[in-house]
C-alpha cells in the first residue's frame, strides 16, 4: 500500500515541527527518514501513523485519503527505539495479542505466533515475560508483533539504537529479510548515515523538520543535491570548504589550486562551495595536494581517522591503513577534484 | 497527541456530575445561602448582607480558635517533617525488611479516624490507660483531661502518630527514584553524608515533599475527627481547633448565619494559603 | 597516577542457597600500566562493568587481589583509592552552578579556595566549559552534563586512574565523535590512566591504546588495536571487532594445512599437525579478494557502503563477507575468491593456532 503526504506541514503554537513535505513512498522496500535528533523523523513518523493530524496538507494511504482517520482505524504497526512491550504478558501473548484483538481463531493464532516466533529466533522464550530477556530478544518480540499484525505500514523508530554493536549489525541484516514478504510499506527512522546504505531501498534526508531530498539511497548518498543533503547524510562529517572560481581554476588557497572539471569550469567566476568525502581525502595517493595540521589521529582497526586543518577548515581523513600523528604535526593529504561535490551560491549541486 | 474525541462520552461523565452536585456543589450553594441571610426555621429567611461576616471576624471566640489551629498546624508540620524524612532515609532501600517496612508505615493510615482518636483516648487515660498509667507512675502528673497542657501533647503526638507515616512514604518514594549512580558518585567525590542529603536526596525529594507540606499542612487545618474524640474540645476550649468551634456554633448553638460565614472564611483561607504556598513551590521548580 | 594490577581476581555474586556460585569475572590477571590508555570491551553482560567495579572500588571481589603501585587495596573504600568514574548517565548536582559542582570534589577534601578556582578553571578551558561556569547544571544538554561528569573526576590533581562506564550512551549520535576525540586528546594532555569500558568496537580501538577483549566473565584477548584486527587469537574477538566480522568458515586439515570443502586455501600459520576438535578457518572480510582461481562462489548481493562495497558471496551453505574498494567491480561470470595467506588462520576449538599474538 502506497503512502503519499501531500504538502503536509505541521505547526504546534509558533512552532513549526514538520515544514511542507510532499513525499510518495512506494511499498515493498525500505523507506528511511535520515536525519539527527530533533531534525523531525519521529513526528512525519506519527504524521503518517495517524498519531497527529497535520496543520496542513493531505495524507493518502492505497489511494484513498486518510487525513484525519484515527490511528486505531488504521493498518498501521509501530516498533520504537525503547523496547515496548506488554511487561506482564508472556512473549506468547505479546505477539498474540494484536491477533486477539481482531478476533482469529485460537488455533489460527496460535500458528501465525509459532511462524512468526521462529522467524524471530524466539521459540524458547515464549512463555518467559518480557524483563527475563535481553535487549536484542525484546526488540525481536516488538518486531514480530508488529510483523504478525499483518499491517500494510510498518513505521520503525531507530529500533536499532539502544542494542549492542554487534547485535544491531545481525538484526540489520536480518531486517530486510524479515519484511521482504510482507508487501508492506516499510519507514525505518536512524540517525546514523551508514545504516541507511547498509539498508538500502530508498532515503529521505532531513534536516530541522525539512526533508532535503528523497530517492534511492544510493543516489542520495553519490548525487546530493544540496550542500545540506551532503551533510546529513555523511558519518564523519563531510569536508567542506569555499573555493574562489578563477578561469578554469579553483583555489582553495593561494597555495592550493586545480582544474575544474566540465560543468563547473563554464560557470561565472567566483565563490563556490566544495565537499569532500572523508574517505576521498587519503595521506597518500594522487591528485591535488594539501598540507594540514593535524589535530588527532584515531586509530580503528584497519584505518585511521585523522583530523587534520587544511586552510582554516576542520577536515576528516578516512586513511586507509595505520597512520599515527603527532597533535600539532603537520603533514600532507591528498584528493582527486572529480571526487568533489561543487555547490553554487545557493547551495545547489552543479553537474559535472 | 491528538486524542480521537468521541461526543457520546460525555454520557459517562453525567451520573459523576449528578453525584458532586448532589454532595458537593448544592450543599457548598446553601452554605453561601446561609451566611448572608437569617432564619429562623420554617425556610423564611431575612436577607443580612455581611452582618455574619463582620461579627465572626469581630469576635475573640474566632481569633482564639483561629490562633489554636495555626499554632497546632506549625507544630504538625515542624515534627511530622523532619520526622518522616529521617524515618524515610533509614529505611532500607532493598532485601527483605522493605515490604514488613512499609507495611508498618501503611498500619497507622488504615485505621478510621474516629477509632484512633477512640484509641488514643484510652490509652492516656490517667488512671486505666497504659500510657496515662505510665507517665503517673514515673512521676508526671499527667491528665489530659484536665490539664491543658497534656491535652495538647497527647493530641500533637496522636497526629504525629497518626500521619508522619504519609510523608514517610511519600519520601521513600522519591528516594527510590534516585539511580544508584549519584550515590556512588558522591561516593567518589568525597561528599559526606549531610552533603550527600543536601545535594542529591533533598533535592530529588522536592516534589514529593511539596505535595506531603501540602496535604498535611491542608488535613491538619482542617482536622475534626481525632482530636473531638480524644479531648471533645477540652479541658474547656483549649484544644478547640477550628472545625470543632466551627460545629459548637453550627449544630451546638444552631447559630447558622455564622457558621455559614465562619465556614467560608475558613475555605477561603485554606485555599488561599495552600495557592500561596504551591505558587512559590513551582516558582522555585521553575528557574 | 597507579599501575594497577590484578591478580587472580574472581567475582561471583552471591547464589541463592544451595546453588553453586556464578562467576561474572573468571579468573583475571591484568596490570593496567601507568598513564596507559585502555578499553574494555564486549557484549553486555560479559562482566566489563563488574571489572570497572572492582577497581573503583565500588565493589569488592570475592577473591583475588588487586593492587595500586604494589600497594594492596582490595578492601579499600573507594574514598581511599583516588578514583574517578564517568556513568552512563550524566551525574550532575541539579542544584548547584557548574563551578560549584567542579569545586565540589576539592571542596569536599578541604582544599583552599584559591587553589580550588585555579584548578577548576583550567579544568573548564580543556572540556569548553568556561562561559557555562556561572549557568546552573541542570540547564545542560546531555553532552554538557557528561563534561561536567568527566570535569568532577579530572580536577583532582591526586587520581590514580579514570574510569568510564560507557559514558557515551546517552550523547546524541552526531556529538559523540566530538567527545571521544575530546577524550582522547585530553589523555594525551593530561597522561592519567584512562580505562574506558564499551560495548562498541569503534570507541574502543579508536580511544585505547591497548584493548582488553571480555567475553563472558574472562578476559580472552589484550592487545593494541592493530594487534585485534589482523592477529584476533579468538574467533570472538574476530566476531566481534570489524564491521562486518571475521568470517569463520568450518575446515579440515590436511598435514596442518587447511582445506576447505575440498579446496586447499594458502596460508602463513599452518598447524603442525592433524588435530581432532573444531577446525575453522578465520579470515577477515578485508582480506578476502577475487581472483582468477580460488573458491567458486555465488554473489548473494552487493551493498554500497559509500567508502567500501560489503559483497555476501555464498558457496553450498557458507557464507563469506568480502570488503571491496569504492570503485572495484564485482565480476558477474564465474567469481572466484582467494584469501591473503597473511591473515588466514586456523582456529581450533575457537582459539587460533600457530602463533598467538601477545
Amino acid at each position: 500500500m502506497a503512502i503519499e503526504l501531500r504538502g503536509v506541514s505541521l505547526r504546534v503554537g509558533a512552532e513549526r515541527y514538520i515544514y511542507e513535505t510532499t513525499l510518495a513512498l512506494e511499498p515493498g522496500q525500505f523507506n528511511i527518514l535520515l536525519g539527527t535528533t530533533l531534525s523531525g523523523k519521529t513526528t512525519l513518523m506519527r504524521l503518517m501513523a495517524g498519531l497527529e493530524k497535520p496543520t496542513a496538507g493531505e495524507i493518502w494511504a492505497g489511494g484513498e485519503n486518510v487525513t484525519g482517520v484515527a490511528v486505531q482505524k488504521r493498518s498501521v504497526a509501530m516498533v520504537y527505539q525503547a523496547f515496548i512491550n506488554y511487561p506482564s504478558f508472556s512473549i506468547y501473548d505479546n505477539i498474540a495479542s494484536p491477533l486477539r484483538v481482531a478476533g482469529l481463531s485460537k488455533a489460527e493464532i496460535d500458528r501465525q505466533v509459532r511462524r512468526f516466533a521462529d522467524l524471530l529466533q524466539l521459540t524458547p522464550m515464549l512463555n518467559r515475560v518480557p524483563s527475563e530477556l535481553s535487549g536484542g530478544q525484546q526488540q525481536r518480540t516488538a518486531l514480530a508483533r508488529a510483523l504478525v499484525k499483518g499491517a500494510e505500514l510498518v513505521l520503525l523508530d531507530e529500533p536499532l539504537a539502544n542494542l549492542d554493536y554487534k547485535l544491531r549489525e545481525e538484526l540489520r541484516d536480518e531486517l530486510p529479510k524479515l519484511f521482504a514478504d510482507t508487501g508492506a510499506t516499510v519507514v525505518y527512522a536512524t540517525s546514523e548515515p551508514l545504516e541507511a546504505l547498509m539498508l538500502g531501498g530508498h532515503t529521505a534526508t532531513l534536516k530541522e523538520g525539512r526533508v532535503v531530498q528523497f530517492g534511492p539511497t544510493s543516489k542520495i548518498y553519490r548525487h546530493p543535491e544540496t550542500l545540506e543533503s551532503a551533510e546529513v547524510f555523511s558519518d564523519p562529517p563531510v569536508n567542506t570548504a569555499s573555493i574562489s572560481k578563477r578561469g578554469t581554476r579553483a583555489f582553495l588557497s593561494e597555495a592550493v589550486s586545480w582544474e575544474l572539471p566540465a560543468g563547473v569550469r563554464d560557470l561565472a567566476d567566483g565563490e563556490y562551495r566544495i565537499a569532500l568525502r572523508p574517505h576521498h581525502l587519503q595521506p597518500a595517493g594522487d591528485g591535488v595536494e594539501v598540507e594540514g595540521e593535524v589535530q588527532i589521529a584515531e586509530i580503528s582497526g584497519s584505518e585511521s581517522i585523522v583530523r587534520v586543518n587544511v586552510a582554516g577548515n576542520n577536515w576528516v581523513s578516512e586513511a586507509r591503513g595505520i597512520h599515527s600523528y603527532e597533535y600539532g604535526q603537520r603533514a600532507n593529504f591528498h584528493f582527486d577534484p572529480a571526487r568533489c561535490f561543487y555547490f553554487d551560491a545557493a547551495e545547489k549541486l552543479i553537474a559535472t | 497527541m491528538n486524542k480521537t474525541s468521541n461526543p457520546k462520552a460525555w454520557w459517562f461523565v453525567v451520573p459523576v456530575l449528578a453525584l458532586v452536585a448532589f454532595n458537593a456543589f448544592i450543599p457548598l450553594m446553601t452554605v453561601v445561602n446561609y451566611a448572608f441571610q437569617e432564619t429562623f426555621g420554617d425556610n423564611v429567611f431575612f436577607w443580612e448582607g455581611t452582618t455574619w461576616f463582620e461579627q465572626v471576624l469581630r469576635s475573640d471566640r474566632f481569633h482564639a480558635a483561629l490562633g489554636r489551629q495555626l499554632l497546632f498546624t506549625g507544630m504538625i508540620l515542624a515534627i511530622e517533617l523532619p520526622l518522616g524524612i529521617a524515618v524515610a532515609l533509614s529505611m532500607p532501600r532493598k532485601g527483605p525488611w522493605v515490604s514488613v517496612c512499609l507495611v508498618l508505615m501503611a498500619l497507622p493510615l488504615l485505621i478510621p479516624w474516629n477509632v484512633v482518636g477512640a484509641m488514643w483516648n484510652i490509652f492516656a487515660l490517667p488512671d486505666i490507660g497504659l500510657l496515662g498509667h505510665m507517665l503517673n507512675s514515673m512521676g508526671f502528673d499527667y491528665n489530659f483531661t484536665r490539664q491543658p497542657v497534656s491535652a495538647w501533647m497527647t493530641t500533637v503526638v496522636m497526629d504525629v502518630w497518626h500521619w508522619t507515616s504519609l510523608i514517610v512514604l511519600l519520601c521513600y518514594a522519591g528516594l527510590s527514584s534516585i539511580p544508584d549512580a549519584y550515590y556512588q558518585a558522591a561516593h567518589i567525590d568525597g561528599a559526606s553524608r549531610w552533603a550527600v542529603f543536601r545535594y542529591i536526596q533533598l533535592p530529588k525529594m522536592k516534589r514529593v515533599l511539596t505535595i506531603a507540606i501540602l496535604l498535611r499542612f491542608m488535613d491538619s487545618f482542617m482536622i475534626y475527627t481525632e482530636p473531638f474524640v480524644l479531648t471533645g474540645g477540652g479541658p474547656g476550649n483549649t484544644t478547640t481547633f477550628l472545625s470543632i468551634d466551627l460545629v459548637k456554633i453550627a449544630l451546638g448553638q444552631f447559630d447558622l448565619g455564622p457558621a455559614a460565614a465562619m465556614s467560608l472564611i475558613y475555605f477561603l483561607v485554606v485555599l488561599l494559603i495552600c495557592w500561596a504556598f504551591y505558587t512559590l513551590m513551582m516558582r522555585g521548580e521553575e528557574q | 597516577m597507579a599501575r594497577i594490577e590484578f591478580k587472580q581476581v574472581r567475582h561471583a555474586y552471591p547464589p541463592p542457597p544451595g546453588q553453586p556460585p556464578v562467576y561474572a569475572l573468571k579468573e583475571v590477571d591484568q596490570v593496567w600500566e601507568d598513564g596507559g590508555a585502555y578499553a574494555l570491551l564486549g557484549p553486555s553482560g560479559c562482566g566489563k562493568t563488574t571489572l570497572l567495579n572492582t577497581i573503583s572500588g565500588l565493589l569488592t571481589p570475592s577473591e583475588g587481589t588487586i593492587l595500586f603501585d604494589d600497594v594492596e587495596v582490595t578492601r579499600l573504600p573507594t574514598v581511599q583509592r583516588q578514583i574517578a568514574q564517568v556513568f552512563q548517565f550524566p551525574v550532575v548536582y541539579d542544584t548547584m552552578t557548574v563551578y560549584d559542582n567542579l569545586a565540589f570534589p576539592l571542596r569536599n577534601r578541604g582544599i583552599a579556595e584559591d587553589r580550588v578556582r585555579a584548578r577548576v578553571e583550567e579544568i573548564a578551558a580543556m572540556l569548553d566549559l568556561t562561559d557555562r561556569l556561572r549557568q546552573r547544571a541542570a540547564g545542560l544538554t546531555a553532552d554538557g552534563k557528561q563534561k561536567i561528569s568527566l570535569g568532577r573526576g579530572l580536577v583532582r590533581e591526586d587520581v590514580n586512574a579514570i574510569l568510564f562506564d560507557e559514558p557515551l550512551t546517552v550523547i546524541d549520535p552526531h556529538l559523540k565523535w566530538q567527545l571521544r576525540s575530546k577524550l582522547k586528546e585530553l589523555h594525551q594532555q593530561i597522561g592519567v590512566t584512562m580505562i574506558y569500558v564499551t560495548h562498541d568496537q569503534v570507541e574502543a580501538l579508536t580511544f585505547a591504546d591497548r584493548v582488553v577483549v571480555m567475553y563472558d566473565g574472562a578476559v580472552v584477548q589484550v592487545g593494541t588495536p592493530v594487534e585485534l584486527f589482523s592477529q584476533p587469537n579468538h574467533t570472538f574477538v574476530g566476531y566481534f571487532i570489524g564491521s562486518p566480522g571475521m568470517n569463520v568458515l568450518p575446515c579440515e586439515l590436511d598435514h596442518g594445512r587447511p582445506v576447505f570443502h575440498g579446496l586447499p586455501v594458502d596460508t602463513r600459520h599452518p598447524a603442525s599437525g592433524d588435530l581432532g576438535g573444531k577446525l575453522e578457518i578465520g579470515v577477515r572480510p578485508e582480506f578476502v579478494h577475487f581472483a582468477d582461481r580460488g573458491i567458486p562462489v555465488q554473489i548473494e548481493k552487493v551493498e554500497d557502503l559509500g567508502r567500501y562495497q560489503v559483497v555476501t558471496a555464498l558457496h553450498g551453505s557458507d557464507t563469506i563477507k568480502m570488503v571491496v574498494g569504492e570503485d572495484e567491480r564485482v565480476p558477474s561470470e564465474n567469481p572466484q575468491i582467494a584469501f591473503d595467506p597473511e591473515y588466514t588462520r586456523i582456529y581450533h576449538d575457537d582459539w587460533v593456532v600457530g602463533g598467538q599474538a601477545s
